[in-house]
């Protein structure tokens, strides 16, 4: 299997970015189009919230993770056999 | 009613495992597929029933008790045990693969289990055959992670065994039931569960030692240890509330020692604990739509937890490395590695047309339902999280990114063929839910794939994968450990050592001098006594030590000095031990 043709290609590589910015796109579009059933929080009614929701997510888990990496929980590997 | 009118699949999987070193080469491969595809189509024609109970020393036994509850387990149980088993056929260790089967076989027979006598029996199957898993990695390191291992399993099953004690002489029966008295009882009972389910603080065993066990022990025990406590919390502690509590900081908790994690195996294991959070805030919520998401999540995570660990041990396997750090640009030598591992990741991230997509809703729908505005935004949050370490960092990392240079290919056949039908599975769930409902303890109508929700949960995964491309650069392995709560019986545990042999130092020191003047009378006495222990005492104890030295000559030669064999004889003497009790009861 040569999946080179895919990762090694810069044209097909900057297509792929662009159908995912497409993609992004169209499913925020799509959330102010599409109705909503079950409704139980008050964000249920707001359309693209689980996508800024997805993002801030993201973003916090990356920073409260590091954070608390550098200044609580990281050691040298070999920490436990010193 | 009898044994012998209803096989018990784990009888299958354990006795038949004994047979494993009289096979060689093709036929033990043959042997070891075959063992659990019989057990599995055991389970598949059983009936819901009661089967199995027996008088034992005045106390009632039931090894069968088979409802919707169970079922499920043991069935997906089985499906694993078949899967993990084909993916490590080809391990070279006879020993390895009676463990795993045991470990196997103590999960069905867990899940089966009607009271607590029966469920300890096989707890302790399970850890002891786990540890061999570990031990069988025969590195330094492996023996004693597993050393601390069965420690914390001993742990949780005096824990357990001591509740239901308290449970007996509170209503005189071993019936395992939703535990309603509350007290201590309920109390031993619970923390032994929680710590088999690795919940923090009580969980860091896990991390520590799943990286550590061999290749394919590592598969076998993402699946079987966690989940068989989700079992056993399911059925004792539905509704209990400070699990949705507990539930959701452990789903955090996972993901963010997973960002921070190097190791790859080391990584996924920080993500069981965060998809088992859910499972344990699911069964703390207790409506049947919740019990419904722990089961059905446990399902399909039990599989693709198992693909994604059996697609990082094949890159351990081929490359001999498992840092994130000494990996990369892996897709080129290992494409389909590469493209199975990441269908594990797709389905643990619940993408739609994947199976956590349709079991992992179902949790979210209950903590909707029963209006839990915080739990449901921490759990959307980890969904983010897990998507982020396991779908994007590691496959990027590892596979692509930047190029270690490493010469590999993808794994013998045996290893793809497990990775494939694991695969197949998360697709299959995914496509066809109702497969993975009909094995639900409720009767469930449930639609995972309504307009909106395929695009709110699309929307999260897109926008996530957004945030990791800006911080892409920061989210490069780094060669550091993470402290976690193992630190306290890992260094404290010395530095307690310290302190204390200080003190005992100090007070030796005091001691001694105090009985160096005491002793110079003493000394003159001794010297006339040693005339006589010299000649009389010392002859016969020198006749005695050399026949000792004699018969242990001969004895020596059973002893091979592997730990690893002496823990597979004692599981086939708790094997022997166990028939023979069964045989005259």
């Amino acid at each position: 299997m040569k999946l080179d043709r895919i990762f090694e290609n810069s044209d097909t590589m900057r297509l792929l970015k662009w159908v995912f910015y497409a993609a992004a796109a169209v499913f925020v579009a799509l959330d102010f189009v599409i109705p909503r059933h079950h409704l139980h929080f008050f964000w249920d009614e707001i359309p693209g919230f689980s996508a800024v929701f997805g993002f801030i997510s993201c973003v916090l888990i990356i920073i409260f993770a590091k954070t608390v990496g550098k200044l609580l929980l990281q050691r040298d590997e070999d920490y436990y056999e010193k | 009613m009898g044994i012998f009118d209803w096989i018990h699949p784990a009888f299958i999987l354990m006795l038949g495992s004994a047979l494993i070193p009289f096979f060689q080469g093709r036929a033990r491969q043959a042997y070891i597929i075959l063992l659990p595809a019989l057990a599995l189509l055991n389970v598949a024609t059983m009936d819901y029933g009661t089967y199995g109970e027996f008088n034992f020393l005045g106390f009632d036994v039931t090894f069968g008790r088979v409802d919707g509850l169970s079922y499920g387990f043991a069935f997906i149980f089985a499906v694993v045990a078949l899967v993990s088993g084909i993916y490590g056929a080809n391990h070279k260790d006879a020993g390895h693969h009676i463990a795993a089967y045991v470990y196997a076989g103590g999960a069905i027979g867990l899940a089966f289990a009607g009271d607590y006598l029966t469920l300890f029996l096989f707890a302790e199957f399970m850890a002891l055959a786990s540890m061999c898993l570990i031990l069988y990695n025969k590195t330094a390191e492996s023996t004693r992670a597993a050393y601390r291992y069965i420690l914390v399993h001993i742990f949780s099953g005096i824990c357990i065994l001591a509740g239901a004690m308290l449970v007996y002489s509170q209503t005189g029966s071993f019936a395992f039931d939703s535990v309603t008295g509350g007290g201590i009882a309920a109390a031993l009972l619970l923390v032994g569960f929680l710590t088999n389910a690795a919940v923090p603080p009580l969980g860091s065993w896990l991390p520590d030692a799943y990286p550590r066990a061999t290749i394919p022990g590592a598969v076998f025990m993402s699946a079987f240890t966690t989940k068989s406590a989700v079992y056993t919390l399911a059925r004792g502690f539905a509704g209990t509330e400070i699990l949705i509590v507990l539930g959701t900081v452990m789903a955090l908790y996972g993901v963010v020692y997973a960002v921070l994690e190097n190791d790859i195996r080391k990584l996924l294991a920080y993500h069981i604990i965060s998809q088992v959070g859910y499972m344990v805030a699911a069964v703390g919520i207790g409506t049947e739509l919740a019990i419904n998401g722990a089961a059905a999540h446990a399902f399909a995570h039990m599989l693709y937890k198992g693909l994604l660990f059996m697609g990082a041990g094949s890159v351990l396997y081929m490359t001999g490395r498992s840092r994130l750090t000494d990996l990369g640009g892996l897709y080129k030598v290992m494409p389909w590695t590469f493209i199975l591992y990441m269908v594990g990741g797709f389905a643990i991230s619940s993408v739609p047309l994947f199976s956590g997509f349709v079991s992992k809703a179902i949790i979210l729908s209950a903590a909707g339902e029963s209006h839990m505005t915080f739990i449901w935004l921490f759990l959307t949050l980890t969904s983010a999280g897990t998507f982020l370490s396991v779908g994007l960092k590691l496959p990027y990392l590892a596979f692509m990114g930047k190029d270690a240079g490493l010469e590999a290919k993808d794994p013998p056949l045996n290893m793809l063929a497990g990775m494939g039908i694991a695969a197949f599975l998360c697709v299959f769930f995914g496509l066809f839910p109702q497969f993975l409902y009909n094995l639900l303890p409720y009767a469930i109508e449930y639609h995972p794939y309504t307009a909106d929700h395929v695009v709110w949960t699309s929307q999260i995964l897109l926008f996530t994968a957004l945030g990791y491309m800006l911080y892409i650069k920061k989210l490069g392995g780094k060669r550091v450990i993470s402290l976690d709560t193992d630190w306290f019986y890992r260094k404290g545990g010395v530095m307690f050592m310290k302190l204390a042999y200080g003190l005992f130092a100090a007070v030796d020191e005091l001691v001694s001098n105090l009985y160096r003047h005491m002793l110079a009378g003493v000394k003159k006495v001794a010297g006339w006594c040693w005339g006589f222990d010299f000649k009389w005492v010392d002859g016969v104890v020198n006749g005695v030590a050399g026949l000792v030295i004699y018969v242990s000559g001969d004895l020596r030669r059973i002893q091979t000095g592997k730990l690893q064999h002496y823990a597979v004889t004692i599981l086939l003497g708790l094997l022997f031990f166990i028939n023979l009790l069964l045989f005259f009861s």
